[in-house]
């Protein structure tokens, strides 16, 4: 073999490989945001014009305007409730794509996350340190605490209760998953009962700011319909964002990230490659519940209190956000997050609008998402990006 | 187990030695009726004898005989001493029938479902809604005919029994040509759709009363009242309804244990089978796949939704709390406990986790309440912690369960 020609096609590749990474870094944070204004129009659009057909019903109250006053605001919550399903959803999907499992525990992991970032918050504030800690490091010190917490109990959880299960029937290790959900939410209840930081815990922070207001609108009735963001839900959507960047360029530009890819795709055929599929499976945890952890601890900044069990809805939303994208597929898990949040955003806030309060819209957003779920299953199994593939004999 | 399996084995001895457990049990039991530690016990041994009844190799008719002594006459009348155990009896029945019926589910046809308890929801609500005025708010025109008389009660059986299959089809169309995991997600959030809805349907039409719950539930019929006071029983009312559940839930065990064991052993129970052990070898066999799994669901939903209406008039008073996500954990880790796709181990697992949680918890948390420990030590409120470590010891050390069936022991161990 020529020895010119193998350095030549080694440049080549090194070229490739730098465009290549920086085409798979970007490419999906560009249609991530081309998707989320894509969704904002749409989701608008058909609030207006239910607004303008509903009109004649609701001859009492001036329904368009109303629904114009509250759209930017709606828009912002959608977005927030978007970036906390698809950082959650992540865990849930890495998880399935390398072991074809559903981490019922995954939901706990994220509530981990929360108390772990509100511990240090009320250690902090026991010792007087909270009101003058300055606010971005406090934010970064919780989050690193939290994804370090939740990401160790997720690699603790694998070694106990899922590797020897790994070759059970499917529905074994299922089982299992689901006895140590119910395990954490009790074992953090009995904790946060005996320290004291009581069932309803809450989360306190440093001053973070004002709201920041981003754009102010004229409606036809005269009103202003402002857009205004407060701080804890900006960090919320600037630090998600970063991590989904930071997980991308894992994922799809090194090393570590092919060989994940690669248990994902065949995991006997990858650890004949030379592969550690064990440490690469405890990796995939590690980082799923890392995820959970941060996503935890901007959830519990951003709603003040928490308590033991938000996990579980929390959980299931994102895992149907999971399915929605396609299970296995990683920016598919956040699109589907991003979509089911403004979905449930505008379902929390039109419903009642539109029923003329007959309907609550709160309480039906969690139906929402099952609904949806529901659908997706009957008509798109695969999910939104996901691609039909034959089931493994 | 062996041994002692030996030692019972069909000889003179053994007949004398287990009627003569039976007999002491049951003296024992009836002489000292008062609720405490020393009744647990005994009570716990009295139902033991089933066990031993069942792991013995005597002849089945005296098998027959003693359990249905045990059962249609002891355990009854110790019920007119003492009414707590009668009750958890009771509970007892109701979980075993729950507990069988998503056995047929998760055991035969190996589909994980988590929202079982919903469709005990159905029947309990659809039997609160219209044995009280309730059914009165929702077509106000004919709120004349509503609270519907209690004769109605048997008719409403088989009602329910319809309803809850076809509840059990219309879930399980749009998810069972899947994979088995979507299902396991598709039922846990169903079951929590059926409780929001249970909460919000008191607007725009008032439902289900929301939050508040149904109460004054209407219960069947007593028509052999003035029989018993013609033979001289004066028992209260409550007691005659307390054995009349109590007999109720027994023949609804009896009918069950009928019906799940012919589906075992049909066709059905073995196209199940060739399902649960491998999907694409099963369609290869030609097993109508969704068929099969449509049947088993419907089957485990019309028990557990004939089961909620008997629930709900015997408890007089039902809210949607009662049915929780951890009620339905509490049944699966019955049929996990005792052994999936078994039967005998299924009603020892749902007889372990309802004594557990009626006898055993409290009487802990009794116990440890006289040692002034802080309040958060109460191991009433750590069901959860319970059932997740039982789940999780249970799969990880002995995944066939308790009384494993034998076909299910040889798959987990092959390797």
């Amino acid at each position: 073999m020529n020895v010119n020609n193998i350095s030549d096609s080694e440049a080549s590749l090194a070229r490739r490989t730098l465009g290549f990474t920086l085409q798979n870094i970007f490419k999906p944070i560009l249609q991530i945001i081309l998707f989320i204004l894509c969704s904002i129009l749409f989701l608008s659009f058909i609030v207006i014009f239910l607004a303008l057909i509903l009109r004649g019903s609701h001859t009492e109250i001036d329904l368009l305007n109303n629904v114009l006053v509250i759209l930017p605001q709606v828009i912002i919550d959608g977005l927030v409730r978007g970036f906390l399903f698809a950082t959650i959803a992540l865990g849930y999907t890495m998880v399935y794509g390398v072991l074809e499992f559903i981490n019922f525990a995954h939901g706990e992991i994220f509530m981990v996350g929360a108390f772990t970032g509100a511990g240090f918050a009320s250690i902090l504030n026991h010792f007087g340190f909270l009101k003058g800690f300055p606010a971005i490091p406090f934010l970064i010190i919780s989050l690193l605490l939290g994804m370090f917490v939740s990401g160790s109990l997720a690699l603790l959880t694998e070694r106990i209760a899922y590797r020897r299960l790994r070759n059970a029937p499917r529905l074994v290790p299922l089982i299992s998953a689901l006895g140590v959900s119910l395990l954490l939410q009790d074992l953090m209840r009995m904790i946060v009962t005996a320290t004291g930081l009581g069932f309803n815990t809450s989360y306190r922070t440093p001053d973070m700011g004002k709201p920041w207001q981003i754009a102010k609108f004229i409606i036809p009735d005269g009103r202003q319909a402002v857009m205004s963001i407060d701080s804890r839900s900006l960090n919320f959507i600037i630090a998600a964002m970063i991590m989904l960047i930071g997980l991308n360029y894992l994922v799809s530009a090194t090393k570590l990230g092919k060989a994940i890819r690669a248990v994902a795709e065949d995991r006997h055929t990858a650890s004949l490659m030379g592969v550690n599929v064990n440490q690469i499976i405890s990796l995939t945890f590690l980082i799923g519940g890392a995820l959970g952890g941060a996503a935890g601890v901007l959830f519990g900044i951003r709603v003040g209190t928490i308590d033991p069990y938000i996990g579980f809805l929390n959980g299931l939303k994102a895992f149907t956000a999971a399915v929605l994208g396609g299970i296995g597929n990683i920016t598919g898990a956040m699109v589907g997050g991003i979509l089911l949040g403004f979905l449930e955003a505008f379902v929390a806030s039109y419903l009642s609008l539109f029923t003329n309060g007959e309907f609550a819209g709160a309480n039906y957003a969690d139906i929402t998402a099952f609904s949806i779920l529901i659908l997706i299953l009957i008509f798109r199994p695969a999910g939104l990006l996901g691609e039909t593939v034959a089931q493994k004999v | 187990m062996a041994t002692w399996q030996k030692f019972l084995k069909s000889d003179p001895v053994a007949y004398f030695l287990v009627t003569a457990y039976a007999l002491l049990t049951t003296t024992l039991l009836l002489r000292y009726p008062r609720t405490n530690l020393a009744t647990d016990l005994i009570f716990v041994l009295f139902l033991g004898t089933i066990l031993i009844l069942h792991k013995s190799a005597l002849a089945k008719s005296y098998k027959l005989l003693i359990s249905s002594l045990i059962l249609g006459l002891a355990l009854p009348f110790f019920g007119t001493l003492n009414p707590f155990y009668i009750d958890v009896a009771t509970f007892i029945g109701i979980f075993v029938v729950l507990a069988l019926g998503l056995n047929v589910v998760v055991g035969f046809a190996g589909l994980l479902d988590l929202g079982y308890v919903a469709f005990y929801a159905v029947g309990a609500y659809l039997w609160a809604i219209f044995s009280t005025p309730q059914a009165g708010q929702i077509w106000p025109a004919w709120s004349s005919h509503f609270p519907l008389a209690p004769l109605w009660f048997f008719l409403f059986i088989p009602f329910a029994l319809i309803v809850g299959a076809a509840m059990g089809v219309l879930l399980g169309l749009p998810v069972l040509r899947l994979r088995g995991d979507y299902l396991a997600i598709v039922t846990l959030g169903f079951g929590e759709v059926i409780r929001v809805l249970a909460t919000n349907l008191d607007r725009p039409i008032n439902i289900t009363n929301g939050a508040q719950g149904i109460k004054s539930i209407g219960r069947p019929p007593l028509f052999f009242a003035p029989f018993f006071q013609a033979l001289g029983w004066n028992l209260s009312e409550s007691q005659l309804y307390q054995l009349y559940f109590y007999f109720l839930v027994l023949i609804m065990v009896g009918i069950t244990l009928v019906v799940v064991r012919h589906l075992n052993d049909s066709r059905i129970g073995r196209a199940w089978t060739a399902i649960r052990e491998d999907e694409t070898a099963a369609i290869a066999m030609g097993v109508p796949l969704v068929k099969m799994k449509l049947l088993a669901f419907a089957v485990g939903a019309s028990f557990a939704s004939v089961m909620g209406m008997l629930f709900a008039a015997k408890q007089l008073f039902i809210n949607p709390p009662t049915f929780d996500l951890i009620r339905s954990i509490s049944i699966l880790s019955m049929v996990i406990l005792g052994g999936m796709g078994s039967i005998p181990g299924v009603i020892l697992g749902a007889t372990l986790v309802t004594l557990l949680n009626l006898q055993l918890l409290p009487r802990i948390a009794m116990e440890l309440g006289q040692l002034n420990l802080p309040p958060y030590i109460d191991p009433t409120r750590y069901q959860r912690m319970i059932f997740g470590l039982l789940l999780i010891l249970m799969t990880i050390f002995r995944s066939e369960g308790i009384l494993p069936e034998d076909r299910r022991q040889k798959e987990l161990h092959e390797k």
